[in-house]
């Protein structure tokens, strides 16, 4: 079976410790549901190339171009990894801005698997009181172990630490896809432009507003 | 094909001189536009309804569409939109069917749900009810035009019994009905299941939404019996800045363009009209455009433009007019009319639908109820 997997990079410089950060759960991933027999196709979406699109959605309130690929990549993911920065005792406002374009409804019962980096360690508690609750209220189902990396982690490999996060939370995110659930294809229909043959028939919006 | 425009009366300051227009001066200004619009040879005006600045477009659009009628001979009035949200449906029947005699049939409406959330409260309403509060209201105004004594219980306002709104219909005919919506379904849907017009507005958003809801409604409309697909009533919007050179448009247009209402301070001039319908350049990139508009929702009835808002001083929308009227217009109208086939219909018109009538029926409403007791004359003598 072919698993899609989104990952989404909110870091800022070249290289970014949340890029390596994101490829290194991606990487583990793949390398677990290969194993597993599945066929993956990653989507990297780097964050930083669509920071002018992203404020011109906030401002016209439609997507396009690049942009539009990626909310679309997003919402037909089976898989989510999202890592962003810490600024100011949060994800990063470019991370914001993206879930904030994303549908409402595009993540629901998506697994996903969450990660930040900073400075230091002082800040891993991000990823519990920001990321995670952004995500629930998207509905998505998020990994228990959630990855924090800081500068040290990358300096320093010893006791495997980070290693061993990053094996743990694939695990997890793998452990879910496994699990086969058909999420997508159980939702309630939400109709938009592009299934417009879901409007329900006129007789029965009729019907749900007289008495 | 109708050509015509339509506005929602924004009061925004003028970005190159810093002038904000009064509301006065804002209200006479849609009027002389109206006028103008008339006298360059187009066919329709349209008004929004808004109740929240920075919009003067009127709270009761019927207001200023009957001064304009009193002033005009032969345009046809319309909205974009009337809110059918939160309207009560008997004022909506009243009002418009009052507007339709003073203005000798020359009116037609567009119902629309408005999208600004803070709206609905004022009226006892809640925008997360936009769609069925559109569906439940239009039932009864569609019943209010058409049968003299009403008798209705629904969800969202008081119960009627033996109800007769009046004035009755011009000639015993109700004003055409177009639903527009950007991109909910539901509408169109609705649109055609009446056999309704369907207008996409065609500005702000990708040409893509029009194409998506026009094509539902196509395929709806002949899915409810009301002919072929291609034979259903469609209207769409435009947004142009026209000047001989492409570039003085540009140039010209650029600031009011960088902080307009809606989409200003964000994509460039050259994005959006790269993304969206707009079109800033020659009259006959304008014709070249707007034929190119057929190639996406098939050949449709009505063509309205948005010319006068972001500020753009009174002036510089009458040479707009002037220009759509001389050399735009006129051109689209030929060439529009040769690429018709004989059996797509034109949008109705007041004439168009009391032909389809059989003609003008006596319209006088005969009252049901006892003036005094407000009985009706079976209970009164029983």
């Amino acid at each position: 079976m072919t698993l899609k997997i989104a990952v989404v990079s909110a870091g800022l410089s070249d290289p970014s410790s949340t890029r390596l950060l994101a490829d290194r759960l991606a990487d583990e991933s793949v390398r677990l549901l290969t194993e597993r027999g599945h066929e993956v196709v990653l989507d990297v979406i780097e964050l930083r190339p669509l920071a002018h699109a992203l404020a011109d959605f906030m401002l016209t309130g439609f997507a396009t171009g690049d942009l539009e690929e990626a909310l679309a990549s997003v919402s037909r993911a089976d898989a989510l990894i999202a890592v962003t920065p810490v600024f100011t005792a949060s994800y990063s406002g470019l991370f914001k801005m993206f879930f904030d374009a994303v549908d409402n409804d595009a993540l629901e019962g998506t697994p996903v698997l969450v990660a930040a980096t900073a400075g230091t360690a002082r800040h891993s508690l991000v990823l519990e009181h920001a990321l995670r609750p952004l995500f629930a209220y998207l509905k998505a189902v998020v990994v228990p172990t959630a990855v924090f990396a800081a500068s040290e982690d990358f300096g320093s490999t010893a006791g495997g630490a980070l290693d061993t996060r990053v094996r743990k939370a694939a695990n997890q995110l793998v452990a879910l896809l496994g699990a086969g659930q058909p999420t997508r294809a159980t939702r309630p229909v939400k109709v938009t432009i592009d299934n417009p043959e879901d409007t329900p028939d006129f007789a029965s919006m009729l019907a749900a507003v007289s008495r | 094909m109708q050509f015509g425009i339509f506005t929602v009366g924004d009061v925004t300051t003028d970005p190159t001189t810093g002038h904000t227009p009064t509301e006065h001066e804002r209200i006479k200004a849609t009027v002389a536009i109206a006028k103008k619009a008339e006298e360059v040879g187009l066919d329709v005006f349209a008004t929004g309804e808004h109740h929240n600045p920075p919009f003067v477009a009127p709270a009761n659009p019927t207001v200023l569409l009957a001064n304009i009628a009193a002033q005009t001979e032969r345009i046809v009035l319309s909205t974009s939109t009337t809110l059918i949200t939160t309207n009560d449906p008997v004022r909506i029947a009243e009002d418009y069917g009052y507007l339709q005699h003073l203005a000798e049939g020359r009116v037609d409406l567009m119902m629309g749900r408005g999208n600004t959330g803070p709206v609905y409260p004022w009226f006892g309403k809640d925008i997360r009810d936009g769609i069925p509060l559109a569906v439940e209201n239009y039932a009864l105004l569609h019943k209010l035009w058409r049968e003299e004594s009403v008798d209705w219980e629904g969800k969202r306002r008081t119960p009627l019994q033996g109800f007769t709104s009046s004035p009755r219909p011009l000639d015993g005919v109700a004003p055409f009905v177009w639903h527009g919506s950007i991109r909910s379904p539901e509408i169109a849907e609705q649109a055609a299941y009446y056999g309704d017009g369907y207008f996409h507005n065609h500005i702000f958003w990708p040409s893509s939404h029009a194409a998506k809801m026009v094509r539902f409604y196509r395929q709806r409309f002949e899915h409810y019996g009301h002919g072929t697909a291609d034979q259903a009533i469609v209207g769409l919007g435009g947004q142009v800045f026209m000047r001989k050179n492409s570039q003085d448009a540009i140039n010209e247009f650029r600031p009011y363009f960088d902080r307009a209402p809606v989409y200003g301070h964000g994509p460039s001039l050259e994005d959006f009209m790269q993304q969206t319908p707009l079109l800033v350049g020659s009259p006959q990139q304008v014709i070249e455009q707007t034929l190119g508009f057929r190639e996406y929702v098939g050949d449709y009835q009505r063509q309205l433009w948005l010319l006068d808002h972001a500020g753009l001083p009174l002036k510089t929308v009458l040479e707009q007019l002037d220009i759509l009227g001389e050399e735009v217009v006129p051109v689209l109208r030929k060439e529009f009319a040769a690429l018709k086939p004989a059996h797509v219909p034109d949008a109705p018109t007041h004439e168009s639908l009391v032909a389809a009538a059989g003609g003008p029926r006596e319209s006088t409403t005969v009252h049901a109820a006892d003036d005094v007791t407000g009985k009706s004359p079976e209970e009164v003598s029983a």
